[in-house]
């Protein structure tokens, strides 16, 4: 079953031609309204008209989290406010947001990508679409929301959190599809199993992504909820949900490149690398208009198939990425930087203490912990005075990440250093 | 009239308090009281010692993080209803204490108290009209 059988089935040279038209359109936009590319292509010495077709791509530089921040908020749009119809953002580094936004055309293509998903792995006008992702600045949840309206499913905006009222939802709704993070689904299958109530659940195909999980994990939520698992790849800033999504060949995943241009690149050299070699997926958004991304290099790690899949499908296909190449962690969800931890404890002292971010997974939900050295300048004779001072640092942490940490003040030198530099991470989940 | 106090960060594992334990006795310091505070991940060790520069300056060089605070040290009569008339004493003068803790002299004759509050000028005469006998540092120091 194919949503737009046209676009994903074409011949591999028919794609091309068709990219190629939208990449020297996408690089004009972008030129002429974003001072941003203007600068930074006119540093590599290049010109909209030298870019004629997807060969001269690597010839452009990458687009960076860091140029978003550096221009935020709306400093990248190429399109003016009055033609944009939808803001999302996400959490970026030093407190400041990663700012996306959308142009009705936008949001009809990301729609377009998110049906498309949907339906090549199964999905039907027949379904009842139960949506656990977080509705709101996180594009999860109104990304899978329109997805599956625009299939025609009945579709739940039931957001997270309230497990008893999901089981509620699921068991008297009927939901035969759920869209969530995967440790959500895992929390929802334990809940289902513990009621007992597997047998009054409807649920067949489970969409899946917004944070790593593991084959041994795809199992686990599968033999909880009855459903097949399918994996869907998509970060705000090239739409949201639907960039990626497995077939029901679950042999990769399909990546809607009519719209994203799809590079893997060695991160060293950022030389082209060729199919099946693990690199930085780049990423350059051929159709948006309120923000064309140029070769946004996402850092995720995985390696491209463009062979043809048993599916039918011509669209290139990424595994699962295994990493990533800078030191963002995703936790429940969440994009966190270790600077953005840095940037709040550096709010409470002259220097920042040194300090550790142990990440874990308990049961099904990942959790946060981080390790303060105490300080002479944080300490205090008296118990509450520290306890009130952990308590402020979890309530900054939360603010800026939107996220609860458990903070535990430590004693000075208990945190490991390697040749003198603190290692700042410490993430015992495992993804492989 | 106030003294001083060390302050010592402990985390709540074995072995913890020994290493202050240990630094505290190969420098040759004596202590004179201590009292813990603690929560579940760590505590707050305080101490009233024979030399308290030497003791923050051993702490300090091994590591450790310590602060010093002025505390008030009061002598009384080892004998029921002594500590209450201080206590009182200071209730009646609307002053809080923040935490207090109390240990016997050599002697066996007298009590020790060391009081927290936030204003040792103010307790310290409040103290000294309720007739309660304050401590200088020598004398805590040598006790
Ligand atoms: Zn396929």
């Amino acid at each position: 079953m194919y949503w737009n059988e046209r676009a994903e089935t074409m011949s591999r040279d028919e794609r091309a031609a068709l990219q190629c038209e939208r990449l020297r359109e996408a690089v004009g936009r972008a030129y002429q309204h974003v001072p941003a590319y203007r600068e930074k292509m006119q540093q590599a010495g290049l010109l909209p008209g030298d870019i004629r077709d997807i060969g001269d791509l690597p010839r452009l530089p990458y687009t960076l989290k860091a140029d978003l921040r550096d221009n935020y908020p709306f400093g990248m749009f190429a399109a003016p406010m009055r033609d944009v119809v939808r803001i999302h953002a996400s959490s970026g580094t030093t407190g400041k947001q990663t700012v996306v936004g959308y142009t009705r055309r936008d949001l009809e293509i990301w729609n377009e990508c998110m049906a498309r998903s949907l339906t090549m792995c199964g999905v039907t006008h027949e379904d009842i679409m139960h949506v656990s992702y977080g509705y709101g600045l996180f594009t999860g949840g109104l990304g899978g929301h329109y997805g599956g309206e625009t299939v025609g499913c009945a579709t739940i905006p039931v957001g997270v959190g309230n497990t008893k009222r999901q089981l509620q939802i699921m068991r008297d709704f009927g939901s035969t599809v759920l869209l969530c993070t995967p440790s959500y689904a895992m929390l929802l299958g334990d809940a289902v199993q513990k009621e007992g109530i597997i047998d009054d659940i409807k649920l067949r195909i489970g969409v899946f992504g917004a944070e790593p999980w593991t084959l041994p994990m795809r199992q686990e939520i599968e033999a909880r909820l009855g459903l097949v698992a399918y994996d869907i790849y998509g970060i705000s800033e090239i739409s949201g949900p639907g960039v990626a999504n497995e077939c029901l060949c679950r042999c990769g995943l399909h990546v809607h490149e009519d719209h994203f241009l799809t590079e893997v690149v060695d991160p060293d050299t950022g030389e082209p690398l060729p199919d099946g070699r693990p690199g930085e997926l780049v990423f350059t958004c051929a159709t948006k208009e309120a923000l064309p991304l140029i070769r946004y290099n996402t850092r995720d790690i995985t390696a491209l198939h463009h062979e043809k899949c048993a599916c039918g499908r011509t669209l290139v296909r990424m595994d699962k990425p295994t990493g990533r190449t800078d030191d963002m962690l995703i936790i429940r969800g969440v994009n966190v930087f270790p600077s953005q931890i840095e940037s709040v404890l550096l709010g409470f002292g002259e220097a920042a203490p040194h300090y550790l971010i142990v990440v874990d997974r308990q049961g099904a939900l990942d959790s946060l912990e981080i390790q303060v050295e105490m300080t002479d300048a944080f300490f205090s004779d008296e118990v509450r005075a520290l306890e009130g001072l952990e308590r402020r640092i979890r309530r900054e942490v939360e603010n800026t990440l939107g996220l609860a940490a458990k903070i535990t003040l430590v004693q000075p030198n208990s945190i490991e250093r390697y040749e003198g530099k603190a290692r700042r991470v410490l993430d015992k989940r495992t993804f492989l | 009239m106030p003294i001083r106090q060390i302050s010592v960060f402990v985390e709540n594992k074995s072995g913890k308090l020994a290493e202050v334990t240990g630094v505290l006795a190969d420098a040759g310091i004596d202590i004179r009281a201590l009292s813990i505070a603690d929560t579940a991940d760590y505590g707050i060790l305080r101490l009233i010692v024979s030399k308290p520069e030497a003791a923050l300056a051993a702490l300090r060089a091994a590591g450790l993080t310590v602060s010093a605070t002025e505390v008030l040290a009061v002598r009384l009569d080892d004998k029921p209803g002594a500590l209450h008339r201080v206590l009182g004493a200071l209730g009646k003068a609307h002053i809080a204490v923040a935490y207090i803790y109390a240990f016997l002299g050599r002697e066996r004759v007298s009590a020790y108290v060391i009081l927290r509050v936030e204003d040792n000028g103010q307790a310290a005469s409040v103290l000294a009209d309720s007739g309660a006998a304050l401590l200088e540092e020598p004398e805590v120091y040598g006790i």
